[in-house]
């Protein structure tokens, strides 16, 4: 195997990985402002006791997010140093202002987070709850115009071989990053949805914690059923831009080799790229315009237009979405028919339906580790689309078992502490939300909530 | 705009050697204590700001790729073997905090992977110095060296060198911060670890000079670089005083200061090169529009804003830790 490939096996693998923790992080952190804030207006004992549970469990998939994003920055320079140098006048101030803002927002509210709370007033810790949520936004916001850049560049001139900032603005209003910014960041908000309602849904058919496992099943699946149906427009506005600067990626996802007028839509097949044609093809006729322009009559663009050399691979791009674009269709299934039995109070009827939700927390993850699939490999074989191949970003002279060494030592150590990570975070979830959330009285001023809830359900001391 | 960068660029890493220093020697006593209670107050000493310690190594990597991305790339792509297991080492020991203290059966492995992670991080560290002031085999703006043209006897004399040094900030913060036992066990370390250090400085300048490395030059054009050694004498005198009189933070900051000089000695020396003798300040500056828009809101506003947050975090967790506040949350 030749460096290019290890460079970027190593890159997709690490990149896959710690994509797992900040989509799932941001969506917490947001959720915990939301009950932090419920507690602070209704004084509910109940969201204290569901926010420090989550609180935990947030530590630790933070945790994992920042070290293994670490990793990210530096492969820039030591796999991909032509890129860097090239590129490094746009890209490195982007993620300059990602670890600034990040660190000035996440890690120092962090910390009040997970000791501050008997030394602040329940206001500022509030307020310290929304920065780290704001702070995770903002570095996913840092990372999609950087990735946006890469995908449509823009407001740049090439001088000496290095990419020069010509206009900032252009960089950080482009339409790209606008649709793909919120398509990422409500990706984020689902898994955290999903995965509190799976929780909370777990609790339930195990017959415990029944107050807390309500709050994150209701909230959870309202929150899902809500923002699924605005993520399909996003992404279908995704799709839009694809359709119009990243052409051959449309084609390539929709496995579409020859021109067509009208164009049919292949619903599954196995794209043969030797023979450049479908086997086992699936096709309807004239979804493919109405999908892409909305219309009946639109010709769509086939692969073989591009020459071969200019070709994304087809199978990733194309098999990614169609798995990306399923998870999301069973979420909204599963959000829609949950919300629904959940609002009429029928939803504990529905045992067979709570397994489900359940079993669904791996939907979001899949969704979006597929949706980034479709995303860089369909943005192939340019790193900087249309301007600088991959093959030409590697760093020179890199060798072989240099990048074999590494990449082997990546999937060790990452994968020992993806392993240990998740045995933590579900042994988190078996031990349940705390009887009493941190021993204290949640409200001073109210000092009987605390006694009066306390014992209620001693289920949950364990 | 260039001078503004460098200066954040120097304060950055000055500062991640500092900080992240005292808690890799941390990590790097912690291997050498076999006892439970002393593991734990160990950790309990450095747990509320490791992370915060760690960021600035990020910024420093950012600041490289966005204002001097031309030596980003050279630097990255020469160390690449030590930069990337530096950085597993550093993941992983960076995830035995957390570990550690909610594992059962497996905590043997985290204290393993807290104090072997922190050695191999400053090990790399101090080789990837010690092979800058070497010189790298460098070619037209591009490193030629293989895999390992970065290693030689001088830069494993470099990386053990800083893992004594790392150790002896490590000890100087233990002395600071704990109570009792841990912190006679801290003092009586100190002196030692001095000696081991002034003995590798002492080595390391006679290598260099025995070897006529180019950068020994800068000391006879340059001869106010002297004023940087004598500073770390006298820091060093500064440190074995306080040692004796048992000042609990005098050590830690003299260290500091030891540091503070080798680091203002290394950068005057390079001066204007970023890396001997391949590539200058000027050459390595993005162009003006990169470090403009950077300069408006990472280094008009975050920077010192990072700054008082960092210093904000020592204070609050200053002072002595509780021996009932022992890491095992």
């Amino acid at each position: 195997m030749t460096a290019l490939l290890l460079s970027r096996l190593q890159f997709a693998y690490t990149i896959s990985f710690h994509i797992i923790f900040p989509s799932f992080s941001i969506g917490i952190a947001a959720w915990l402002s939301v009950l932090e804030g419920l507690r602070l207006f209704t004084g509910k004992p109940v969201y204290r006791r569901v926010f420090d549970l989550w609180l935990k469990i947030f530590g630790i998939a933070f945790g994992m997010g920042v070290v293994s994003g670490i990793a990210m920055a530096f492969q820039f320079g030591t796999n991909w140093s032509r890129l860097s140098a090239a590129a490094g006048p746009i890209q490195g101030p982007l993620l300059a202002y990602e670890s600034f803002t990040a660190f000035a927002l996440e890690a120092s509210f962090f910390g009040v987070l997970l000791f501050g709370r008997p030394r602040v007033s329940p206001p500022l810790y509030f307020f310290s709850t929304v920065m780290v949520a704001l702070g995770t936004a903002f570095s996913a916001f840092w990372i999609m115009v950087n990735n946006s850049w890469m995908q449509a560049p823009v407001g740049y001139a090439i001088a000496d071989g290095t990419f020069v900032p010509t206009d900032w603005a252009a960089i950080l209003f482009s339409p790209v990053l606008w649709v793909r910014f919120p398509h990422m960041l409500l990706a984020a908000f689902i898994t955290g949805a999903m995965c509190a309602a799976a929780a909370g849904a777990w609790y339930m058919l195990h017959d415990r914690s029944k107050e807390e496992a309500g709050v994150m099943l209701r909230m959870g699946l309202l929150l899902a059923a809500i923002l699924l149906p605005i993520q399909l427009f996003f992404g279908h506005l995704t799709g839009d831009y694809v359709h119009d600067r990243q052409p051959a990626k449309f084609a390539a996802i929709e496995a579409r080799w020859h021109d067509e007028q009208p164009a049919g839509e292949v619903v599954i097949a196995i794209p043969d790229a030797q023979a450049q044609t479908n086997r086992y093809e699936v096709k309807i006729p004239v979804l493919g315009s109405l999908i892409a322009t909305l219309t009946t009559t639109s010709k769509e663009v086939g692969l073989t237009d591009f020459p071969p050399q200019d070709r994304p691979p087809v199978a990733i791009p194309f098999f990614a979405f169609r798995i990306m674009v399923g998870c999301g269709l069973a979420m909204l299934a599963l959000a829609w028919l949950g919300a629904f039995l959940g609002l009429r109070q029928r939803l504990m009827r529905y045992r067979w339906l709570l397994w489900a939700i359940v079993a669904g927390f791996p939907l979001p993850f899949l969704a979006t580790l597929t949706g980034w699939f479709t995303a860089e490999v369909g943005r192939q074989p340019w790193v900087v689309y249309g301007v600088l191949r991959t093959a030409d970003a590697l760093t020179p002279n890199l060798a072989a078992g240099s990048a074999l060494s590494t990449l082997i030592l990546f999937v060790l150590v990452y994968t020992a502490i993806f392993t240990f990570g998740a045995v933590f975070i579900f042994r988190l979830l078996a031990a349940g939300p705390a009887l009493a959330p941190g021993g204290l009285p949640a409200n001073p001023k109210r000092p009987l909530d605390f006694s009066a809830h306390a014992p209620a359900d001693p289920e949950s001391a364990q | 705009m260039i001078t503004f960068w460098v200066v954040a660029l120097g304060l950055t890493i000055l500062l991640y050697v500092l900080l992240d220093g005292f808690d890799l020697g941390v990590g790097i006593l912690h291997l050498f204590n076999r006892d439970e209670a002393d593991r734990r107050r160990m950790l309990a000493a450095v747990s509320p700001v490791w992370d915060g310690n760690e960021t600035w190594l990020v910024l420093t990597g950012t600041i490289l790729f966005g204002a001097f991305s031309k030596v980003f790339a050279l630097a990255l792509s020469a160390f690449y073997l030590p930069v990337l297991v530096g950085i597993c080492a550093l993941v992983l020991r960076g995830v035995a905090f957390e570990f550690r203290s909610k594992a059962t059966r497996t905590r043997r492995l985290w204290d393993v992977a807290f104090g072997a992670g922190s050695l191999v991080a400053a090990f790399v560290q101090g080789a990837a110095v010690g092979a800058l002031v070497r010189g790298l085999p460098i070619e037209n703006g591009v490193y030629t060296g293989g895999a390992f043209g970065w290693l030689s006897g001088y830069s494993v004399l470099c990386g053990a060198g800083l893992c004594v040094a790392y150790a002896l900030l490590g000890a100087g913060w233990l002395a600071a911060k704990c109570d009792g036992d841990l912190r006679d066990k801290a003092f009586a370390l100190l002196p030692r670890l001095l000696l081991g250090l002034l003995l590798f400085l002492a080595v390391a300048v006679a290598a260099a000079l025995a070897a006529g490395l180019p950068i020994m030059g800068r000391w006879i054009e340059r001869p106010y670089l002297a004023v940087f050694p004598l500073l770390g004498a006298a820091a060093a005198w500064g440190l074995l005083d306080g040692v004796a009189k048992r000042r609990d933070l005098r050590p830690f900051l003299m260290g500091g200061l030891i540091f503070t000089a080798a680091f203002g000695a290394v950068a005057v020396s390079f001066w204007p090169y970023m890396v001997p003798f391949a590539i200058t300040v000027d050459e390595a500056a993005s162009p003006p529009q990169s470090l403009w828009f950077m300069f408006w809101g990472a280094g008009l506003i975050a920077l010192p804003l990072t700054l008082a947050y960092t210093a904000f975090a020592y204070r609050v967790f200053g002072g002595k830790i509780a021996d009932s506040a022992a890491y095992d949350e």
